[in-house]
């Protein structure tokens, strides 16, 4: 280390900084194409089908071969479409999935970026990601385009209110704003954890999350039977990928950070032997792993939601559950039952 | 040069360029990209001064919420620009008085008579573990409760107003009730038959 510190001199924190996102984005691409296999195999088998099974050792080079072909098709812009913006609103759609990955802590000392307003700055750069979604469909110049895109933003900004009521439950608990004393106030068995007292948050949280990552049941937006594709109808190939890897990596994104805020984080299911024994990290990846799990369950599951009855559940039902369970949280808070909350 | 200030020059230049899109630019849609751009732009240079609770309030409220909406609208309007630009010439004398009147007004009160730095000093540096978030919270729940409480007040009535006013009940308007969708019994809508199972006496014709 102090070998290449001296190699690199002044810009040693720009490289050392520079390894650690490479360190936490080519994890998270390779887990976003696994995500794609696991879910075509966990639905096949939920529908008694076999799933991918040709490419590679039971179809595990499935991902790689997708890649490829996408990477090989030609990239279309439709005639009249605005250029610019129809190659901005796929960059517009990765960059926050991507830079919200910044403040999320792996274990107490793996953070890229220690931020004392983390959850903050989740909420912010999360809201982000509605741009690519309203710029792709009028950027199209289509008009399936553009209703998929009315359509999903206007999803994705409803669930965004209930899923910030949710989250203010959460700072409320903890105290802290800072991702990694959220996780610390959870320390302990699974009953220390936050989806015990916000048990209510905890749900809405999840479903508000699937209905954010434009998922099933809440995939309005891809209505197949009725609008062809949604938003990204008019785009191909690697653009269309990256839309595609978006999704993925969002998906993965609320998995983590249900993870870290309800689920107890890198802490083990309980605090004694033999469970304290596995490293915090394994926990981690299989408390994401487990809600993106139920992702897929609910995918495999329940048909879709038609668009009044989504936009029904958002703001009649999950905001005031969310707005009634913030009062409970603030007035025991004042009581000597506290320490229940934290 | 230190590092910080050519980092606010290259800031304050793209939201002076995109605050000056916003008003040249023909089309909408591309002006109220550009308004994000410059409310993007002022939550980094907010960033700078310290504000991080402000600054990512900023994106959070305005670029997240406040803009998209804004896009929104603008994206379904079939707006044309040569209508729009119609008595340009006519309301100009009027708009540039009152532009004057602004820019000076802003310029007497934001000036650095007010404004200057002996009056408001660039913020000093914060132990480690200061959070901003805390102070802010702390002042807007004790020293300004009141203008706090009042400012949420008339948020409330301007929504009440608002919805007020695009509550217009239409006579023919169709809608479901989701309670008396979910109160349906099998027997309202499900019509069993018995009938004799037959068998068709020849399957080929």
């Amino acid at each position: 280390m102090a070998y290449l510190q001296a190699l690199f001199g002044y810009a040693w924190p720009a490289v050392w900084d520079l390894a650690k996102i490479i360190g936490i984005v080519a994890p998270l691409m390779i887990g976003v194409a696994y995500l794609t296999y696991a879910e075509r195999k966990v639905i096949g088998y939920m529908q008694v089908r076999i799933g991918p099974n040709r490419v590679g050792y039971k179809g595990l080079l499935q991902p790689i071969a997708d890649g490829i072909k996408l990477m090989m098709k030609e990239i279309i812009i439709p005639s009249g479409a605005n250029k610019f913006l129809f190659v901005l609103a796929p960059v517009l759609t990765i960059a926050p999935a991507l830079a919200a990955w910044a403040v999320i802590p792996f274990s107490p000392q793996m953070v890229l970026a220690n931020v004392d307003a983390g959850l903050l700055y989740i909420l912010a750069i999360t809201s982000l990601g509605v741009y690519g979604v309203i710029i792709a469909g009028w950027a199209s110049n289509s008009k399936y385009a553009f209703l998929g895109s009315l359509r999903s933003a206007a999803q994705i900004v409803s669930y965004e209110i209930a899923m910030g009521f949710a989250l203010v439950g959460v700072l409320m608990a903890a105290q802290s704003l800072n991702l990694g004393d959220i996780v610390k106030a959870q320390n302990g068995g699974m009953f220390h954890w936050f989806w015990l007292p916000l048990f209510p948050m905890f749900i809405v949280y999840f479903i508000a999350g699937v209905a954010e990552t434009n998922r099933a049941p809440f995939d309005v937006a891809e209505g197949e039977s009725e609008i062809v594709a949604g938003f990204h109808v008019e785009y191909s190939g690697m653009a269309f990928a990256i839309f595609f890897l978006a999704e993925y990596a969002n998906m993965i994104l609320i998995a983590t950070l249900t993870s870290l805020m309800f689920l107890g984080g890198w802490n083990p299911l309980f605090n004694f032997p033999p469970f304290n024994w596995i490293p915090g990290f394994i926990w981690l990846l299989s408390k994401i792993a487990f809600v993106l799990f139920l992702f897929l369950w609910l995918r495999a599951t329940f048909p879709r939601y038609r668009y009044d009855q989504i936009m029904r559940l958002g703001w009649k039902v999950f905001i005031p559950i969310t707005l009634v369970w913030l009062l409970v949280v603030g007035a025991v808070m004042q009581t000597r039952f506290a320490y229940l909350i934290h | 040069m230190s590092f910080a200030v050519v980092v606010f020059y290259f800031f304050a230049a793209i939201l002076l360029f995109a605050a000056f899109r916003v008003i040249t630019t023909r089309n909408p849609v591309h002006a109220a990209l550009y308004l994000v751009l410059a409310f993007f732009t002022a939550a980094g240079l907010w960033l700078m001064l310290d504000a991080e609770f402000l600054a990512i309030t900023l994106v959070l409220v305005y670029v997240g919420a406040v803009m998209v909406l804004f896009l929104f609208v603008v994206m379904m309007l079939d707006i044309n620009l040569d209508r729009l630009r119609d008595g340009f010439w006519d309301y100009l004398p009027l708009a540039g008085f009152v532009a004057t009147m602004l820019a000076v007004e802003m310029g007497i009160v934001l000036g650095s008579r007010n404004f200057g730095l002996s009056i408001v000093p660039a913020p000093s540096l914060h132990p480690a573990g200061y959070s901003n978030t805390k102070e802010l919270g702390g002042l807007l729940y004790t020293q300004y409760v009141y203008p706090f409480e009042l400012a949420a007040v008339v948020l409330l009535v301007a929504i009440v107003a608002a919805i007020t006013l695009t509550m217009r009940r239409r006579k023919n308007s169709k809608y479901q009730n989701p309670a008396e969708q979910v109160k349906i019994q099998r027997g309202e809508r499900v019509r069993m038959v018995e009938m004799a199972s037959d068998q068709p006496s020849s399957t080929k014709s």
